[in-house]
């Protein structure tokens, strides 16, 4: 592995002229210049893994979409997060999300606080594009203080994460491959009888979508606390 | 131990000299599609009733890889070192050992089912990677060292820098064979420039793609040449540890490359200070658990590790950041099998092999609608309607070509009035396809080509892993969409809807998977279009 010396460099996003320190990612570099990038499996100081590519920017001389928050900037790039190349790329894909499972809003928890349902409206995307899926998972329930509705999942894998990397825990996983892909506890046991959560909750704040709630919380009523979980992991790397 | 190059060539006279009196070989082949019909066993008996009759002495039975002619399994090959002639039987069954005993005193015997060794089918072909296939016994080193095996890597030790190695690679012009079409002698020398303590050498043999078994055959056929090329590429980059990642479904290869490993390491080809010299270098095979992403590099160097097999984001290529963190080289099984020969015979014979920007030979496997099914190996620039028509022998029942498919899932269709192209990467690309690995699928008229891209367009929808979303649920839709056509309920919409899908799925996918997932689509309506608009039903 190539160990580089941290430098400054200059960039363009969206014309506006940018210095930033040589190992930041676009999606950093953006973020500080307040310019929005969506994202749903990007999450401050947790590993990114480039999988909901909703955060696709067009980089000039490239003819490739490249995912902002994997990828490090360079000397002279010149990016563009919103071009209407991007915006056909990222409704399509938004609406993928949105067709994959059961999104019913009128109905979830989160409706009014959801990560997927701000996105919906910031890319002004009023119907789905594509042919619903609805696939149909059981929902765990066995938790006495949360509740996991798979159907309301976007595999972003934020709770694995969290769960892996803040929490040391790794009690979440992926089961499965492609469409049927579904995160599972332990061995695909009912989130009770796994073994190694420790039941600190930090999947369920950094959850994007009413996929893991609190127990007791009625339609509109779960507002998630990822600002604590982000907080958390600052903390950690000062000390 | 074998360790210098005088003393492997004593390894490989001592062979020739024992086997002197020894003038005919009858070579069985042994590879899957032969021995799935008895051939281990014919071998067997075979042996024991040449030794029987105490025609041992004369004639020597051994197993042999791939012969290449699957269709005509089970292959004998009759060989007769006094005159060089070999001479081929095809359909043998497993209960014909007496024939073929018959055969060694008689040589009129088995007459028909003899093959004419004149067709183009046998004349045609060029073989590098293939040349010891139907040749050499994959479990025996000494008869791979008596064909001039490991002579390379003992030259490469004895007289050449790695700077010198790579030189040789890039003059060759030799490009990654598992269908990416990388420059070799590039990629190794990237990672020797990388400064780690620690390199890796991985061999991809997962292929994965439907009626492909090109590696399969050369896994099975001739796996000390893989050895070798890759003992090449770690004193080439540095490397003292290499993998060979074999899908569990091939376990034949598996067979064959562990107990050339063994008696590689035996003779400290494999080891420490092979040939004497500061060069250590060992191999281990590790199996696939049958997913098709794990033959893209980054899911199969995670696979390695003992992790879910999926792909992750590039950059860092494997080259700065690949297995266990560490720079790796990961070449496909027939870019390793080229490396030896190309050692031996230099870089710039390899170059005049093939056209300009695509050196050398490509190994193809012929599946579909075509007489000759097998393996084959022709220098690039050939077209494919001399592949198809002359070397595979035209279609079956000799209906009326339609299209052939190359490249698998990730590859595109070629209509037959453009076959007149060459088999190169570049112009394969240009028409919508590509080399891919080298699976060809031959269609013949009756073929619908909606249901071809369905069939495709279904397994990388079984075969994604799930990470990300344009591939994940993109494929789905894209299935969807198919059966709509083929159930002729389409609307005019959905085929704008399929078309921007198909775009969308590849520009935003993370791996290759997804990226290349719509080739088969996208080819077939840039090709047959008509077939999609059957599909539309009328309002």
């Amino acid at each position: 592995m190539i160990k580089e010396k941290v430098r400054v460099k200059t960039l363009k996003i969206n014309d506006m002229d940018v210095t930033a320190k040589s190992n930041a990612t676009i999606l950093e570099v953006a973020n500080e210049q307040g310019i929005t990038i969506p994202s749903l499996c990007y999450l401050e100081g947790l590993s990114c893994v480039g999988a909901c590519r909703l955060c696709l920017v067009e980089v000039k001389g490239s003819s490739k979409l490249v995912p902002a928050c994997t990828s490090k900037i360079k000397d002279g790039m010149e990016v563009m997060t919103n071009s209407p190349r991007i915006q056909k790329h990222r409704k399509m894909i938004l609406s993928m999300i949105f067709a994959e499972r059961t999104h019913t809003c009128s109905v979830c928890v989160s409706n009014g606080h959801c990560e997927l349902q701000n996105q919906a409206i910031e890319q002004g995307l009023e119907h789905s594009e594509v042919a619903y899926i609805h696939q149909k998972f059981d929902i765990d329930a066995s938790h006495p203080s949360y509740m996991y509705d798979p159907n309301r999942c976007i595999l972003c894998t934020r709770c694995v994460r969290v769960c892996d990397e803040v929490e040391g825990a790794h009690a979440l996983d992926i089961f499965g491959r492609g469409i049927e892909s579904k995160i599972i506890h332990d061995m695909d046991e009912p989130w009770i009888d796994s073994q190694s959560c420790t039941s600190c909750g930090k999947c369920v704040q950094v959850c994007p979508t009413g996929a893991l709630f609190e127990k007791g919380v009625s339609a509109t009523e779960m507002t998630k606390k990822k600002e604590i979980v982000i907080k958390l992991i600052q903390t950690r790397k000062e000390r | 131990m074998i360790l210098s190059l005088e003393e492997l060539q004593g390894v490989g006279d001592k062979r020739i000299k024992s086997e002197k009196d020894c003038n005919k070989e009858l070579r069985i082949c042994v590879g899957s599609s032969c021995s799935s019909l008895g051939s281990s066993t014919l071998e067997k008996e075979l042996a024991k009733k040449v030794k029987e009759k105490g025609l041992d002495k004369k004639c020597k039975v051994k197993g042999v890889g791939c012969n290449g002619l699957c269709s005509a399994a089970i292959m004998v090959s009759h060989y007769d070192k006094e005159e060089q002639k070999e001479t081929l039987y095809g359909g043998i069954e497993s209960g014909q050992s007496d024939e073929l005993v018959a055969l060694i005193e008689e040589s009129s015997a088995l007459a028909e089912k003899k093959l004419d060794m004149s067709a183009p089918f046998f004349t045609q072909q060029l073989k590098i990677v293939l040349e010891n296939a139907g040749v050499v016994d994959p479990n025996d080193i000494e008869d791979y060292i008596a064909h001039g095996g490991y002579h390379s890597l003992f030259k490469v030790l004895d007289e050449m820098s790695p700077i010198e190695v790579i030189e040789e690679i890039k003059i060759s012009g030799l490009k990654g064979r598992g269908g990416g079409g990388y420059p070799t002698g590039l990629k190794w020398e990237t990672v020797l420039k990388v400064d780690s303590d620690q390199k890796y050498i991985v061999c991809n043999g997962d292929e994965g793609d439907p009626g492909a078994f090109m590696d399969r055959a050369v896994m099975e056929a001739d796996p000390h040449k893989i050895v070798e090329g890759m003992a090449i590429a770690g004193y080439a980059c540095g490397a003292s540890v290499g993998y060979i990642y074999v899908r569990a479904e091939y376990p034949i290869a598996v067979e064959k490359l562990n107990r050339a490993i063994k008696q590689a390491r035996s003779n400290n080809i494999l080891g420490t200070r092979i040939a004497n010299s500061s060069f250590n270098f060992d191999i281990e095979v590790r199996l696939g658990g049958g997913a098709f992403v794990c033959g893209e590099a980054t899911a199969l160097v995670a696979s390695i590790e003992g992790n879910r097999g999926n792909p992750r984001q590039k950059p860092p290529h494997l080259s700065d950041y690949g297995l266990w963190k560490q720079p790796t080289v990961l070449n496909n099984v027939e870019t390793f099998a080229n490396i030896a020969p190309i050692i031996k015979n230099g870089g710039e014979w390899y170059k005049n092999i093939g056209t300009h920007n695509s050196s050398g030979t490509k190994v193809f496997a012929l599946t579909g609608h075509i007489k000759n099914t097998g393996l084959i190996e022709v220098p690039m620039g050939i077209s494919l309607r001399k592949l198809i028509y002359e070397i595979g022998g035209g279609t079956t029942n000799g209906k009326p070509l339609k299209a052939i498919q190359t490249g698998g899932p990730s590859g595109g269709c070629i209509p037959e009035h453009l076959l007149d192209t060459a088999i190169d990467y570049d112009s394969l690309k240009a028409i919508g396809s590509i080399m891919g690995s080298g699976g060809i699928i031959v269609m013949d008229e009756a073929s619908n080509m909606v249901e071809v891209a369905r069939f495709f367009m279904d397994f990388s929808k079984s075969e994604s892993c799930g990470k990300c979303v344009p591939c994940r649920v993109g494929t789905t839709e894209l299935t969807m969409l198919l059966d709509k056509f083929i159930a002729k309920e389409a609307t005019v919409s959905d085929f704008e809807l399929l078309k921007e899908m198909c775009e969308v799925v590849q520009n935003a996918s993370l791996c290759g998977l997804g990226q290349t997932a719509p080739n088969p689509v996208m080819s077939t309506i840039k090709y047959f279009e008509d077939e999609y608009l059957q599909g539309i039903k009328n309002d």
